[in-house]
């Protein structure tokens, strides 16, 4: 079992979302973040005086699979979220230890899906 | 009462007679009854009494020109303060991301108008000219005006409105927020994609250039009104011109990025604020309180109350049948289509509202409420991307309250002859030209919105970048965000795309 956390421009989350679906993952937690990467921010400013703002908005998925189906999220999100620009986001993949769903008390695999 | 008015004669001043007469409540009645007794009292051969009866004459007639004057600026301040319901219901209906930016357009926009209508807007407006346009006084209010002299004593270039007994100032200031209401119209159906001085600019155009002229034909004594088109406080003059200058810009700038999916079908963009945009309703509900009987221009207490009732009723009926039709076509009572049934029968009866009697207000304003809601509907399946709904309501409307005029007017119902409407024997004849009218203004300012918009476009350009459009316009054309320190949701568009990804045009072709 893997964790993919997914961050992603804000307006290619419909299209994340619809790419995920199409390769049949459909559980997934999506979360409103600020980050910042090597996107540059932008100047901000309230009644003339200035401020950076260097954290810009992302969204983050969260989205636990099987071992089998990590290739085909990341390559929905990659597919979905890239613009070619810098900003376009990242996907990080970490392994996962357990998973419970709280209803039925399936553990592992099972719970997943 | 008479002993009282020559007390206050003797005192001097209009306003210490007027506040001793306890202002504008019963006195108004008793100043009838003040000048037919000087008219019988005037046999005595008290040669004293006959100078006073004179001055006493002439101040029931300056006191008439004090109430008319108070009730145009009153009702002027009305529909100025409508600013803030347009820019309430804009920025309410619009995403948080552009909420400066529509803010700043709404609050710039008057400013813009009040120069551009000061600079030449009410000279070509209202100064004598020819049918089409005007062309004495042009500029700055320059040219000779004896007002508040009325009709024949009248002696000045702009007799087109000298059945007015007010000062000229009184005069250009109640026409010039009409003027910025149209301005602001334009503001809702571009929004969330103009470069903010793009809007700017067609602004001035518009007050200065194009609202006036085609309110030259309808309330500056022009070839329209010379052929019989009524449009008592401006469906036609106002709503409709606004609706296509906003049409015209719509044409240019095309939809918002992510309005329309790839398989052609609209997505809902949800507004961020209705709290906003209910409040902004009622602001323009009470605005309109001025706008329409205020369009008498004179503090006659029939027609303004008739009037007043023609237009809450039709605002009434809209909102209730825009929110039944919605209801079942949509399935719940959308509270945008509420907002928008209210201004749509309001926006229906702004024409009418001084021609027709109360049951047809409640018609006229209940079929603006059906209307609006398929127009708004319409406009999304055509492609035309207007984020407020402004073309249901102005447009739509604009031409019904003008049309509705020919079906149910009745003769002088407020002591104006417009003739009788088709439904009350008066034949196609009123209708006729009242078709002709919003034909012809529809025309006019769409040709010349369509050249205003292609100048700025060339020179100013039109549209925001396709990033600067994502990101929210409040932070690339102003620098900064309306709710700084809340958490805004940045998914809130497309949020379940059918049929594939959102059709978004490519970025090198973008901003342009």
């Amino acid at each position: 079992m893997k964790l993919i956390i997914a961050m992603v421009q804000p307006h290619k989350v419909a299209e994340v979302k619809k790419a995920l679906d199409d390769a049949n993952i459909h559980l997934m937690t999506v979360t409103n973040v600020l980050g910042s990467g090597r996107q540059k921010g932008y100047t901000e400013s309230f009644r003339g005086a200035k401020m950076e703002v260097n954290l810009l908005k992302k969204v983050r998925f969260d989205i636990a699979v099987n071992d089998d189906f990590v290739e085909p999220a990341i390559g929905a999100i990659t597919k979905a979220a890239r613009s070619g620009n810098i900003g376009d986001g990242k996907i990080f993949v970490v392994p996962l230890e357990q998973c419970v769903r709280i209803r039925t008390g399936e553990k592992g695999s099972a719970a997943i899906g | 009462m008479l002993s009282r008015i020559k007390r206050c004669l003797r005192g001097g001043g209009l306003i210490a007679f007027l506040a001793l007469s306890g202002g504008f409540g019963p006195s108004f009645v008793s100043a009838e009854d003040a000048t037919v007794a000087s008219a019988t009292v005037q046999a005595p051969a008290d040669g004293g009494l006959t100078e006073k009866l004179a001055a006493i004459e002439q101040g029931l007639a300056d006191r008439k020109v004090v109430a008319d004057t108070l009730w145009v600026l009153v009702t002027a301040f009305l529909v100025f303060w409508m600013n803030a319901g347009f820019a309430l219901v804009e920025s309410g209906m619009c995403r948080a991301k552009n909420a400066v930016n529509i803010l700043s357009k709404n609050f710039i926009v008057f400013a813009v108008s009040s120069l551009a209508f000061y600079v030449l807007g009410w000279g070509l407006m209202f100064g004598d000219g020819n049918g089409f346009m005007g062309l004495k006084g042009l500029f700055m209010l320059s040219g000779a005006d004896n007002s508040p002299a009325t009709g024949s004593a009248y002696q000045g270039v702009y007799s087109a409105i000298n059945w007015t007994g007010v000062p000229l100032s009184a005069k250009f200031f109640f026409q010039l927020v009409f003027a910025g209401t149209a301005a602001t119209i334009v503001s809702g159906c571009v929004a969330e994609r103009i470069k903010y001085i793009s809007f700017i600019a067609f602004s001035f155009l518009l007050v200065g250039f194009a609202y006036p002229i085609t309110g030259k034909w309808i309330w500056g004594g022009g070839w329209l009104a010379q052929k019989g088109f009524w449009d008592f406080a401006g469906s036609t003059a106002v709503h409709t011109v606004g609706g296509v200058a906003g049409l015209a810009g719509i044409l240019l700038l095309g939809p918002r990025l992510g309005k329309y999916r790839a398989d052609g079908t609209a997505n809902g963009i949800p507004g961020h604020n209705l709290t906003a945009a209910t409040l902004g309703c009622l602001i323009l509900w009470l605005g309109w309180f001025g706008f329409n009987p205020g369009s008498t221009m004179a503090a006659d207490p029939g027609a303004i109350s008739h009037i007043l009732n023609t237009t809450n009723l039709a605002a009434a009926a809209g909102l209730l049948t825009a929110t039944i039709t919605a209801w079942i076509l949509l399935g719940k009572p959308d509270l945008g289509m509420t907002i928008n049934g209210c201004l749509a029968g309001l926006v229906a009866i702004t024409a009418p509202c001084a021609y027709v009697t109360f049951p047809a207000a409640l018609l006229i304003g209940g079929i603006g409420g059906v209307l609006v809601v398929f127009a708004v509907l319409f406009f999304d399946k055509i492609k035309i991307d207007d984020p407020v709904g402004a073309l249901a309501v102005h447009l739509t409307n604009g031409v019904w309250g003008t049309l509705a005029v020919g079906l149910f007017a009745v003769d002088k119902i407020t002591g104006v002859g417009t003739g009788n409407g088709l439904f009350y024997g008066g034949g196609f004849k009123l209708l006729g030209v009242q078709i002709l009218g919003s034909v012809s203004v529809i025309a006019f300012t769409l040709v010349v919105s369509l050249i205003f918009w292609a100048i700025v476009k060339a020179t100013l350009g039109m549209r925001v970048t396709r990033d600067e459009e994502i990101r929210g316009l409040d932070i690339d054309e102003h620098g900064m965000e309306a709710y700084a320190g809340f958490q805004i949701y940045m998914t809130e568009y497309g949020l379940a795309p059918v049929g594939g990804k959102d059709s978004e045009p490519e970025p090198a072709k973008a901003g342009r």
